[in-house]
Parts: C-alpha cells; sequence; structure tokens
C-alpha cells in the first residue's frame, strides 16, 4: 500500500499540491483566503444560497464529469485529483466575456451582483450539459442560487439566450477535456492520502478495501461523502470531525447496477448520479428528487449518507423503506444486509457499529401494477426542507389492497412506516370507506411535534389527506398543483 | 466602460443619456467576480476579525460575565464589551438612548451582543465566542404581539394617530358593519451579502470604514459618537452592497462602531463579517403586525368610515420603529377614500431583536390592512372584490382627500387599474376560474386585482436633502459623486445618465465612485425609494453649476450672447463653430474657471405636523397594479403562482430596464413576504428561522409561470422631478399583494365565496390549508 501526504488537485490552470489540509477546511476559505480568489462568495455558508458555487471536474471512468457545488460546505480534502473551476477561469474565444456572462449582461440578470457569480458557475454547468435547457430545467438547475434583487426573470431571459452567444462544444473546459483528463489522470497514483495537520487527521482511501482497512484500524473514523450535512458541523457548531475518512472520491462506491429486480447503489452515489437509474426504473421517485436540495447539493450528496446519517427527515429513507430496500454494512471483509426499515433504531440512533460503513443500498423495483407514490410537503416547493413526506406502496388486486407498505418522515424520531394505517388497508377494498377509515388510525402511528418547519396538527393533517390524495390520483383525479406539467 | 474612448464628435445624441436603457454600470463586473465587495477588498496587514458574543436568554439581568477562557483562546487578541466604549454606548439612530454598542447590565433579546472578540482570524473569533461564561437572572418576556395591548402596553416611540371626520359616528350609521383582525408576518432581508465593516486606524483621533451601509452618514455619526470623537474624524466609504432593501439603513451601526472601536484601541484594521446565522438573528427585520379593524360601509360597496389600530413589534428598542409605524398609517387608505377614518399605531415593545426599515417601511403593512377590508366588504355584499375596489377610489377632483389632510393631485389609479383589467382579460378568466374550480374538487383556483399607491418622500421632512460632487478635469472627463449609496438598485448609473446629459458627454466619460462621507456630507440615508431623486436633482445642479460658468465663459472668450452656446453631443457650438466639450474644458482651465461643484437638492412643497396628524408628507404618489392567478391545492395548502400581470409606472423613466428589474424584482421580494417567508420564534424567545435552510425566499421556481410585465407608458410626473421619473424603489413591493388576494380567492371558493377566509400573512402552505379547514368548517 503506497500513500502520500499531500493532496493534489487542478485550480482553474495551475496545478495545487498542499500537505497541511485540516480535514475541516473548506474550499470557499481556501479560495478566498489562501488564493485570494475574491470572485467566489459566502452568503450563507451551508450550502443552501448557492453564492460560492464553483465547479468540480472529476473522473469518471474515461470521462470528465463538471458539477456544480457549493464550495462553502466542500471540504478540500475530498478534492484529490478533481478539477476546480471558479468564476476566475471564464473566459470568452476572443478573451472578453464568457457566453454565459455577456448573456447575464445583456438581459441585465445582476442588480447587487453578489449572487451573480454562483448564478454564472450553476448556469455555466447546465449549458456545458444542455445548450438549450427548457424553463423548467432552467429553474431545476437554479433551484440551489438564490437572488434577492431581480426576482429571477432577467435570468431566466438570460439563462434562453446563452446558445445564441456561443457554442457549448467550443468552449474552453469542454474543448481542452482530453488536456484536462490526462493530467488528472497522471494525480491518481492508486496511493492512500493521509494528511496530518494541527492536531487532525484525513485520510483518502485508495480503494474500497482500503476504506474497510482503514475503519478497521479506526473505527471511530468519521465517513464523509458529499459533506452536505457534515458541512455545517463545521460551518455553524465548529465540531471537531477528525479524523475524517473522505470516500466521495471512491469510484467502487459510485456504481449503480441492477439485477433480479432490485437497483444496487453504491454508497458513494450522489443523487445526481442516482438519478438516470431511479427516475427510470422507478418514475414515481423523479419528482422527490426533482426537490431534494439543489443541484449543488444533489451533486455533492449522497443516497448512502443520506441513509447513514439517520435523519428524521432525509428524503429518500421513507420511499426506500416503502419499497422494501436494504442496506449492505460492512466491516473489514465483513458484510451483512439488512432491511432498511430495521437500520433506524432511534433519534440519531442506528444500527451501525464502529467500523462498520454503509456499502450499497439495495432497491427493488416495484411491480409493474403495483401502485407507489411519493409525496413531499415543504414550505417552499423546491430546496427544502421536508415537513411531512409520504411513500406510499400499494398492490390493489380486484379492488382489494393485497400488500401496502406506507412510510414517512418528519412524523416521528426516525424515517416510520405507518403500521396501524398498513393494517388499516390491508385486505380492504381500495374505496374512500376504506381511507376514511385508515386516516383515522394515524394517531396510533405518530405523535409528530410542532417546529419552525411545521405545526404537529398541519403535519398530522397532510400525512392523512396524502393518503387521501393517493387514493384520489389513483383513480384520474387531479389532486396536486404543479408548477410545470410532469416531464 | 469607463475605458477613455475618442467620443464621436458628430453623433446625432450622446451615449447613455436620460430616457435610454443602460445596463447597471457594474454588470461586467458582476459577472466576472470582479466587482469588490468589502469583504473582497485587499486587507491592510495586520488585520483582525471581530465576532460578536450573544446572549442566550430573551430578558435578564446579566448577573456575570466570565471571558477568561474567550481571553485565553488561541487566536484572541482583545475582548470588548460595553464598557470598553470609549464614547457613548448607544447607538440609536433616533437619539432614544435606547439601544447599546455592546448590552451591559441587561439582556432585552435572545441575540443581543454583550461582547466583540477580536482575534488574529476569523475563525478563531469566531470559535472563542463560545466560552464564553454568562449568568443572567432571567425576567418575564413577551415575544408575541398578540399577548399585548395596543392602547396600554409598553412603547418604543410615541404612537400616531390620523383622524377626519367622526369615524365612530359614521360606521355607527352605516347600513353595514365589519370588526375583524388580521395579522401580517414580518421577514429578513436576506440580502445576499451580510453586513461587514473594516475599520483601518488613522493618525489622531482618524479612523475609515468601509462599511456595508445605506446611510454612511449615520454610520459616521455613530461611529463618532461612540468613539466619543468629532464627526470629522471619520470617514466611511461604501462603493457597493451586496442588497440593501432597507436592512443596511440603520443595522450596519453596530458593526462598524464596534469594528471602529477595536481598530482604535488595539492600532489595527477590524473587520467583522457576523456568520449569516449572527445576521440573521443579531440585526433588526420588517415589522410584523396585528391589524384591528372596524368597517361601516353601504350597499354598494361604498366605505362610510374606518377605525383602524396597527399593533407592530418593534423589538426591544426604537431604531426607526416610530416612523415606520408612522408610514404604515399613511399607507391605511392605499388608494382608497375614507369619508370619516382614524387609525393609530402602537409600535409595541417586544424583547425580539429591533425591528427596522425593509422596503416600503410599513407601507406594505399598512395597505394589506386597506386591501383585507375591501375583501370583508366584497364578502360580505357578495361582490367580485375589485368592484369594491373601483368603487372605492380616490377621486380625482372629489373625495380625494387622505386621512392625513394631503390631497391627491396625481391620480392615476383608475386608468392603471382599467388598462390593467383589460390587458390581462379579468373579466373572463374570472369565468373560466369559476367553471374550473365547480369541476375540480381538490385543485382549487383563485383570482385578484390590487392597486398600489405608495407615498414618495421620508415623512421626516428634513431628510428630504441630497448633496453631489461634480469634477469636470481637464481632458473633459468627469467624476461623479454623490451622497446616494448602490445596493443594486441601478441608483449610480441613473444618476451618472443625469450628468452626461446635462453635459452632452458620453456615459463613458463619466466615473462613478464610491460613497463618501469625505466628499458629500450629512446626507440621507438611501431609502425611502428616493435615491434617484434626490442625487439625481443635487448631480444635476452641480453639472449645472460648472456647465453654467463654462457658458459664460464661452460667452465673454468669444464674444457671444450666452444662447449661441450650445452643447451638442460630446461638443460644444459656440456660435458658427463646433469645438469638442474636452476642449473647452480646457480652454476654460486656462482662464481659471472653477471646474468642479457642490450640488444640492431639496424636496420642495412638502411639509407634516406629526402632532396634529395634518400636512404634505409626500411630494407626490407612484402607482400600480398587478393581478394574479393561483392554483391551490386543498389537501396540503400547497400553491402554484399560475400568472401575473402588473402595470407600473414610474413617470418618465430614466431607465426603463433598470425599472423593470426592479418591479419585478420587487414583486418576487413581495410575494416572499406574503407566501413562504415565516420567522418562528420559540419559547424561548430565540428566532429559529435564521438561515437559509430554514427562511425561505422565493427561488426562480417560485415566481408567477406566467410573469407579463409592463412599465405604463403615458404618466409623467405631476412635479418638476429629475427629467419629470418617479420613484421605483418599493412601490413595485407592493404588487405582491395580489397573490395573497388571488389565494384567499382560492381558499373562499372552497366555501362557494360565502365564508370569509380571514387568511393571515404570510399564506404559507400551513397557513392555506387550515384556512381551508376553517371555511370547509363553516360552510
Amino acid at each position: 500500500m503506497t500513500s502520500r501526504s499531500h493532496l493534489r488537485f487542478l485550480l482553474n490552470s495551475e496545478e495545487v499540491t498542499l500537505s497541511d489540509v485540516r480535514p475541516d477546511a473548506t474550499l470557499l476559505d481556501f479560495l478566498r483566503l489562501d488564493r485570494a480568489l475574491k470572485g467566489t462568495k459566502e452568503g450563507c455558508a451551508e450550502g443552501d444560497c448557492g453564492a460560492c458555487t464553483v465547479l468540480v471536474g472529476r473522473l469518471a471512468g474515461d470521462r470528465l464529469v463538471y458539477e456544480g457545488v457549493n464550495a462553502c460546505i466542500r471540504f478540500t480534502g475530498s478534492l484529490d485529483g478533481c478539477h476546480v473551476v471558479t468564476i476566475e477561469h471564464l473566459r470568452g474565444s476572443d478573451g472578453g466575456l464568457h457566453p454565459v456572462q455577456q448573456a447575464m449582461v445583456d438581459f441585465h440578470g445582476s442588480q447587487c451582483g453578489f449572487c451573480t457569480p454562483g448564478f454564472v458557475m450553476s448556469l455555466y454547468a447546465l449549458w456545458m450539459r444542455e445548450p438549450n435547457p427548457s424553463d423548467a430545467t432552467i429553474e431545476k438547475a437554479l433551484q440551489g442560487n438564490l437572488c434577492r434583487c431581480t426576482g429571477y426573470e432577467a435570468i431566466l431571459r438570460a439563462a434562453r439566450a446563452i446558445s445564441s452567444y456561443g457554442e457549448a462544444k467550443r468552449d474552453p473546459l469542454v474543448a481542452e477535456r482530453a488536456v484536462v483528463i490526462e493530467r488528472l489522470k497522471a494525480m491518481h497514483d492508486g496511493a492512500r492520502v493521509e494528511i496530518c495537520a494541527a492536531n487532525s487527521r484525513l485520510v483518502v482511501p485508495s480503494s474500497l478495501d482500503d476504506l474497510a482497512a482503514v475503519l478497521e484500524a479506526e473505527p471511530n473514523a468519521r465517513i464523509v461523502a458529499g459533506s452536505t450535512d457534515v458541512g455545517l458541523w463545521v460551518t455553524k457548531h465548529f465540531r471537531d470531525i477528525s479524523p475524517v475518512v473522505f470516500i466521495g472520491g471512491l469510484g467502487e462506491l459510485r456504481q449503480v447496477s441492477e439485477a433480479d429486480g432490485a437497483i444496487t447503489i453504491g454508497a458513494g452515489v450522489s443523487y445526481t448520479d442516482a438519478y438516470a437509474a431511479l427516475a427510470t426504473r422507478i418514475p414515481a421517485l423523479r419528482p422527490l428528487l426533482d426537490r431534494i436540495g439543489g443541484d449543488q447539493v444533489r451533486n455533492m450528496g449522497t443516497i448512502g449518507g443520506n441513509v447513514a446519517n439517520g435523519s428524521p427527515i432525509g428524503d429518500t429513507p421513507p420511499p426506500l423503506i416503502a419499497l422494501g430496500a436494504s442496506v449492505t454494512l460492512r466491516r473489514g471483509a465483513t458484510r451483512r444486509t439488512i432491511a432498511l426499515e430495521d437500520f433506524f433504531i432511534d433519534y440519531g440512533k442506528q444500527d451501525r457499529a464502529p467500523g462498520e460503513f454503509v456499502e450499497a443500498i439495495h432497491v427493488p423495483v416495484p411491480d409493474a401494477g403495483t401502485l407507489f407514490a411519493v409525496h413531499k410537503i415543504t414550505k417552499r416547493r423546491d430546496e427544502d426542507i421536508t415537513a411531512v413526506l409520504g411513500a406510499f406502496h400499494l398492490t390493489i388486486t380486484d379492488g382489494t389492497v393485497s400488500s401496502v407498505r406506507i412510510a414517512y418522515g418528519g412524523m416521528a424520531a426516525t424515517p416510520k412506516r405507518a403500521k396501524s394505517v398498513e393494517a388499516a388497508l390491508a385486505g380492504k377494498p381500495w374505496t374512500m370507506e376504506t381511507i376514511e377509515a385508515a386516516m383515522a388510525t394515524y394517531a396510533q402511528d405518530f405523535q409528530p411535534i410542532s417546529d419552525m418547519r411545521a405545526s404537529a396538527d398541519y403535519r398530522m393533517m397532510t400525512a392523512k389527506n396524502l393518503l387521501m390524495r393517493v387514493f384520489l390520483e389513483s383513480s384520474g383525479e387531479t389532486a396536486t398543483v404543479s408548477r410545470h406539467e410532469a416531464a | 466602460m469607463n475605458k477613455h474612448a475618442q467620443p464621436d464628435l458628430t453623433a446625432a445624441a450622446i451615449k447613455g443619456g436620460v430616457a435610454t436603457d443602460q445596463r447597471h454600470d457594474s454588470a461586467a463586473k458582476h459577472v466576472t467576480g470582479t466587482a469588490v465587495y468589502i469583504d473582497d477588498i485587499a486587507e491592510p496587514a495586520g488585520t483582525l476579525h471581530g465576532c460578536l458574543g450573544l446572549s442566550t436568554i430573551a430578558h435578564g439581568a446579566v448577573t456575570s460575565i466570565d471571558l477568561d477562557a474567550v481571553r485565553g483562546a488561541p487566536g484572541v487578541v482583545a475582548v470588548l464589551t460595553g464598557h470598553d466604549v470609549p464614547g457613548v454606548n448607544d447607538i440609536s439612530p433616533t437619539g432614544r438612548h435606547d439601544e447599546p454598542v455592546l448590552a451591559t447590565e441587561k439582556v432585552e433579546f435572545f441575540g443581543q451582543p454583550l461582547f466583540a472578540v477580536i482575534a488574529e482570524t476569523r475563525e478563531a473569533a469566531r470559535r472563542a465566542c463560545k466560552l464564553a461564561k454568562i449568568e443572567y437572572d432571567a425576567l418575564p418576556f413577551v415575544t408575541d404581539i398578540g399577548e399585548l395591548d395596543a392602547t396600554s402596553g409598553k412603547m418604543v416611540a410615541p404612537p400616531l394617530t390620523l383622524k377626519r371626520g367622526d369615524a365612530a359616528k359614521a360606521i355607527a350609521s352605516a347600513p353595514r358593519r365589519i370588526k375583524g383582525q388580521m395579522r401580517v408576518g414580518g421577514q429578513d432581508h436576506f440580502y445576499l451579502e451580510g453586513h461587514i465593516a473594516l475599520a483601518i486606524p488613522g493618525e489622531d483621533d482618524d479612523v475609515t470604514l468601509h462599511s456595508s451601509t445605506q446611510h454612511p452618514s449615520e454610520v459616521q455619526h455613530m461611529v463618532a459618537h461612540a468613539l466619543g470623537v468629532a464627526s470629522h474624524a471619520v470617514t466611511v466609504e461604501v462603493r457597493r452592497m451586496g442588497g440593501g432593501f432597507g436592512g443596511k439603513e440603520t443595522q450596519s451601526n453596530q458593526f462598524a462602531a464596534i469594528a471602529a472601536i477595536a481598530a482604535k484601541k488595539l492600532k489595527r484594521p477590524v473587520k467583522i463579517r457576523p456568520d449569516r446565522d449572527d445576521d440573521m438573528i443579531a440585526t433588526g427585520k420588517r415589522h410584523d403586525f396585528l391589524i384591528d379593524y372596524e368597517i361601516g360601509f353601504d350597499e354598494d360597496g361604498k366605505i362610510r368610515g374606518v377605525d383602524y389600530t396597527y399593533a407592530a413589534r418593534c423589538g426591544f428598542s426604537s431604531d426607526l420603529s416610530g416612523p415606520v409605524t408612522d408610514r404604515a398609517l399613511f399607507h391605511c387608505d392605499n388608494a382608497y377614500f375614507y369619508p370619516a377614518v382614524h387609525a393609530q399605531s402602537a409600535p409595541l415593545y417586544t424583547n425580539t431583536v429591533s425591528n427596522t426599515a425593509f422596503r416600503g417601511f410599513g407601507g406594505p403593512q399598512g395597505m394589506m390592512g386597506a386591501e383585507r377590508v375591501i375583501d370583508e366588504i366584497a364578502f360580505a355584499l357578495a361582490k367580485d372584490p375589485l368592484e369594491v375596489r373601483k368603487a372605492n377610489f380616490y377621486g380625482t377632483a372629489d373625495r380625494n382627500v387622505t386621512p392625513y389632510h394631503q390631497s391627491v393631485e396625481d391620480n392615476i389609479v383608475h386608468r392603471i387599474v382599467a388598462d390593467l383589467e383589460a390587458s390581462c382579460d379579468y373579466q373572463r378568466r374570472r369565468e373560466e376560474i369559476a367553471a374550473f374550480n365547480a369541476k375540480s374538487r381538490i385543485v382549487k383556483r383563485g383570482l385578484a386585482l390590487t392597486p398600489v399607491k405608495f407615498g414618495i418622500s421620508f415623512t421626516a421632512t428634513h431628510f428630504n436633502q441630497a448633496g453631489a460632487l461634480v469634477h469636470v478635469y481637464t481632458d473633459g472627463s468627469v467624476h461623479l459623486n454623490h451622497g446616494g449609496t448602490e445596493m443594486g438598485q441601478g441608483l449610480y448609473v441613473k444618476v451618472a445618465q443625469v450628468v452626461a446629459e446635462e453635459f452632452q458627454i458620453d456615459i463613458a466619460n463619466v466615473k462613478i465612485t464610491a460613497t463618501t462621507t469625505g466628499k458629500v456630507p450629512n446626507t440621507s440615508a438611501t431609502a425611502a425609494s428616493s435615491g434617484t431623486d434626490l442625487n439625481g436633482m443635487a448631480a444635476q445642479d452641480a453639472a449645472r453649476q460648472i456647465k453654467d460658468r463654462l457658458c459664460d465663459f464661452a460667452s465673454d472668450k468669444y464674444g457671444l450672447p450666452k444662447d449661441q452656446i450650445v452643447f451638442l453631443p460630446n461638443r460644444v457650438r459656440i456660435g458658427n463653430q463646433e469645438i469638442p466639450f474636452a476642449d473647452l474644458v480646457k480652454q476654460a482651465y486656462m482662464a481659471r474657471i472653477q471646474l468642479s461643484a457642490a450640488g444640492f437638492y431639496k424636496t420642495p412643497k412638502i411639509h407634516w405636523d406629526r402632532d396634529k396628524g395634518e400636512g404634505r408628507p409626500f411630494y407626490y404618489f407612484a402607482y400600480g397594479a398587478s393581478c394574479s392567478e393561483v392554483s391551490i391545492d386543498t389537501l396540503t395548502g400547497e400553491y402554484v403562482v399560475e400568472r401575473t400581470d402588473i402595470l407600473h409606472e414610474t413617470g418618465r423613466s430614466l431607465n426603463r430596464i433598470i425599472d423593470l428589474g426592479q418591479i419585478e424584482g420587487g414583486f418576487v421580494q413581495g410575494m416572499g413576504w406574503l407566501t413562504t417567508e415565516e420567522l418562528v420564534w420559540d419559547d424561548k424567545g430565540r428566532l429559529r428561522t435564521h438561515a437559509p435552510s430554514t427562511y425561505k425566499i422565493p427561488l426562480a421556481s417560485d415566481r408567477p409561470k406566467i410573469f407579463n410585465v409592463t412599465l405604463a407608458d403615458w404618466p409623467e410626473a405631476n412635479e418638476p422631478t429629475v427629467h419629470r421619473s418617479k420613484a421605483v424603489g418599493e412601490p413595485p413591493f407592493m404588487l405582491a399583494m395580489s397573490v395573497f388576494h388571488a389565494l384567499s380567492d382560492a381558499v373562499a371558493s372552497v366555501g362557494g365565496h360565502k365564508v370569509f377566509p380571514a387568511l393571515d400573512a404570510p399564506a404559507t402552505p400551513e397557513r392555506v390549508l387550515m384556512a381551508v379547514e376553517r371555511v370547509k368548517a363553516a360552510r
């Protein structure tokens, strides 16, 4: 096993080598304080406003993928072998403004200008992958960017026009991709990275087996994949997270495969990378996946992290539980696979032993003909944390409920099945009377709390009404408001 | 754009004059990340960083402060408390002496700054802050104005009463009467750039501050006050802010004062940039209101008399709560004539952060009361609310006196509303929506058209003045400075357009420079939508003085009457010859003509007697209207804004594209206020919505699906404002009321428009659902 005690990555055109990096050092501080790259702004330091959006290019097999991330909660230690692209790197073919920048200027997309570099970076990422986007696509790409001045209309006008200012394929990041791939490949030497700095330690394992070895040796190390949650432990709570094991770069954990009717999602698969498989094979998940965080968070955050973290308001556990998903935990060479619902024991407590890590999640694809629906209730439609999330998986045979699994988030201390409700539905005719009877049993399953997101009453009322929505929509009635027609 | 280009000496018109679409002067810098905000300024060597330690109870006496661990933390250079303030430990902007720089004996809200840590790095200061051990004797506290009495509760400023006629009698004798109450929530500014101050100590008492402030003069005065030095020792500069919206009118004072105190004490530059959470916890917001109303009206929906009480959550100190609650009363009429009116304010003391200015400055909350009353009447009479609105509009010749006895002389609301009603197809859509709702069980639609009439001027008459400083250099290039600040609204480019127009030179020759108290003194806040009206006129005055001198000089030199000297684009016609503007400037310099001038402007006609509640507080009114259509889900309260049409006027606009941005942006910000932006305090008096993860401003996907915004092309200002343009900063904010009323309309459809939804703001999905449930229960 080779190891090295420094990180290497590309920053714009320059190769950076760092040997003095704390595990909690953020990319934003590195850019602004160490490198005086002041174009990237701090708006919230929690990954919600997008003012700090930069692109991170990473190798995915032979491809180089550029994704917008929030530099404020991206740890520098997780960047080994990546290409960080900041607003300072954008240039037009003639050295003037880049097409994205020129469109933003010409369509008056900035007022105070503070959020603007972040918007430019998000639109840049969008333009490279989708040069002629629909409004719905633009809005999705901008879910993670807040603007308080423009009301967004001018930004949308600019976004629609970018391709009339230049072709994405002639953009330097596209045209120079082969060169950058070679430079990044040269950095991937198969070595483990271990850096000790200021009484702290970070490890970037070289492989999945190396990760298992690292955790066996250091069972209480903090496993960090996308850092969309752990980032805030640092920026808001100054928690000491050392020692940290960064797993986001492990290709073996970023695999999605399907076999025997189940999709297996590696623990390092981001929401973005899981999207193609999940949204295609389980279309009912698409509207939910479209509303988890913003693009930056979806590019960073992982379903594995969403599960391992054990939050009662994580968005993926309820639908995964309703689908009967299981999770594989690994310690050293030992693996065990348990039902996902059994993984969540209590608030802040999961069935994961020291040294053990979530390796993969297995999601059964629902049979054709079963009814599967997921509904998320939030104060603001997009980029908001769940108040209530209900996932419903039923089989109706000859008008009778022959199987049922229902799980909720936001209603208890863990993601939780609605067992009494399920019992009230099982074997009953799929009728309004049955639904109303089942709605009366919710109090046996849930005693939700009131907080800044919703009152207990609202949570209970909407939880019940979501069942009603599922019933009504199963008979073709419209019981949902939507901004865009289903794609 | 400031690169010195050779001017076109044959042009028919200059580039960048008034009434042309000019992009924001910093647009190219914004998109490239090269626009310098204060945190981007290269820090002077030795710069230290501050972090404020905040109280952890809502109300109590401080019994002990143990800061030893803080002092001993790595990187900490100093810890300051209120006792380290060398001058006066007070930053009350209205001189009421109720707002300490740092609290000492008592704390009055959860999150009140008690001490400041100054350290080698920002992170070290933030970490050290957490180590303080502070003990309190807790006292009872109140955060919610619903628990207070609007007449006998403790007030932070004297309440105001407006009255005209005998409202009680008019209500009592009216054929129909309604009494009710409405809650209107507050709002965090959520400027993307948080507060920041960088203080650089100078010699003697001097200190220079870079402060993210809308009011450099006030920061200057407060810093001088806190340091105990003369104002001339303090210079405050700001090139641009990353958004302000009123949140940087007075709230910058605290950070600037502490940075300055530390910088002078430690003889090193000190920067304070609070974390977003601290910014949201420790700085004031829009006031939430509880509005009580009683109305008397007739069967046609015409109002006979109204009585309002506007109680506001002001927080622990007065700040600007007096003028804010005054302005709420000034807008309790919106666009409606009240034959008899009694309205009183109640600026209530609460144990919450001291609320402050926010776009509209109480006006939006005032108008929400007026529109609520209209809705109530419409419901009672089963009329379309638009019909009731029209029935009560101010007249032009009669029925035009406001509750504060100013006559509305420029009323164009009838045409604005009629034009919008036609262009947005209101009546047809009203029918379509009724048909849709009859068929759709769960999803319901709603529609509303609401007007805006907003008074322009600071109601404190003396603030309605401005200064500017213009230099013409010998190459013909111009340096422009004025007292207004740039927070994204496009003030700088508009004023530059005015100066370019005056000299008839391309705008590229006008250099826009950072606002600083060293160039233009005693300025007013860039607030009350007045930035362009005041500073544009002051800059025009300065330019005219120089132009007059040039004219006199040319007339003398060439022996021609002054009317033979004509400023043409980039050149001057002197008799039969034309010479470049720069040549005339050079000649004037050689002849020792002063090429610099200080300009000044004060708004004419206005006066206000607060004790009597009478006067002309506003120079003019700005008008607009909007129509919104929404869909709601009656199972969850979720909604979508399907379409909004806006018709707004800004007089003869200086720059329509900038104005359009203000209208679109103001509307969406207003929509956030009335829909998803909810401030929640818990039972400890702690604000729980102090970050974008919990406080939800609109996203791109929240703006109306169809969003048609039109600037009326026919109005011009009634008064001789700068090129007959009108203010645009605040008025569009209130166009968002149509969204709120459309939501209410959709909720009402659940009960066949027979049960009043009594929707409160913000209309979160939860409030919409609860209103649906109320209507269902009562139908």
